[in-house]
């Protein structure tokens, strides 16, 4: 993948199809002490440890519409790549957490890319799974939390032309003000 | 420096928006809509599936066609991403597959509005998308 955010999205794709209720995307940058990390923990089904230690086998996948599974695998070459490292810890009924850590200033590490457009496919996604999305740099933190947005708009659709611009631009603004760029 | 956006903003832009809504809502009915699925798991993103949705959710907003676009997984065309699926009502679900931005307006622009049938259609034997 060419940018972070496709892996992102990509990978708590997993998450809601694991019927997860919330998905966490935890971004937090360190250019001092050169690391670039993205959580995502759900709290869907979780696997047993049989099946978490053949995820990162691109052979291995759950659907049944095709016999690869390239998700986990390329995020994880991509990390070892950049001088960083991929784990996933996982519980039956709990959930699962996903780690990927990448060096900041690894040459071949990946610009986050288009992460307003991930977040606002991720938060129209059909099965009603909420998303909460922070993100830290040394500057501050912001936070993203569609079961507030939900409680403000008491059922307004979130797909509504208005609304989906107000959140775009209000993500932007916000991930501005913390200095991070599409770089 | 301009303020930026808030909560306290989207609560305001609520309270507008639901009255248009209203006005809207009486004609509207899901089923009556037509329905556009972009395949977005590995590889579609990897093949640019993002795009070819934001696309067809900005042109449609802004010719003003009432469509629902959204996302699905795998539908096994791996080959073929980005591929699509147009549901309009009472007729047939359609497959296309390489759909990048210019397949997607002519998609828009002949399937949609003038019922044509456009390039790039993946047989298959329809069947519900359980994954």
């Amino acid at each position: 993948m060419i940018e972070l955010a496709l892996h992102i999205l990509d990978i708590a794709q997993n998450s809601i199809r694991a019927k997860a209720r919330l998905v966490q995307i935890l971004i937090s940058e360190n250019p001092d002490k050169d690391y670039y990390r993205i959580v995502v923990k759900d709290n869907g089904s979780g696997m047993d440890a049989q099946t978490l230690a053949k995820v990162t086998d691109p052979f291995y996948t759950s659907r049944t519409s095709r016999k690869v599974g390239l998700g986990i695998p390329m995020l994880k070459q991509n990390a070892e790549q950049c001088g960083g490292s991929l784990q996933i810890k996982s519980t039956p009924g709990i959930g699962t957490t996903l780690t990927a850590t990448f060096g900041y200033h690894h040459i071949d590490r990946p610009p986050l890319g288009d992460i307003i457009g991930t977040i606002m496919i991720l938060l129209n996604n059909e099965e009603g799974t909420d998303l909460l999305y922070r993100h830290q740099t040394l500057q501050g933190e912001f936070n993203f939390d569609s079961r507030e947005i939900k409680r403000i708009l008491e059922g307004t659709p979130l797909v509504t032309k208005e609304i989906r611009n107000f959140l775009k631009s209000m993500i932007e603004e916000n991930l501005d003000q913390i200095q991070i760029t599409k770089e | 420096m301009t303020k930026i956006k808030s909560l306290a903003d989207l609560r305001k832009l609520k309270d507008e928006v639901q009255s248009k809504i209203k006005l809207r809502e009486k004609g509207d009915h899901p089923e009556n809509l037509i329905h556009i699925k972009v395949s977005m798991a590995t590889c579609g993103i990897a093949s640019g599936a993002k795009e070819t949705m934001n696309y067809l959710i900005e042109e449609l907003d802004h010719q003003g066609i009432d469509a629902i676009v959204t996302q699905t997984g795998c539908m096994g065309y791996c080959y073929a991403e980005p591929t699509i699926e147009v549901s309009i009502p009472g007729k047939e679900p359609v497959i296309y597959g390489h759909v990048n931005k210019d397949k997607a307006l002519e998609i828009i622009e002949k399937h949609l509005k003038l019922n044509e049938l456009v390039d790039g259609i993946i047989p298959t034997n329809y069947k519900t998308i359980e994954d």
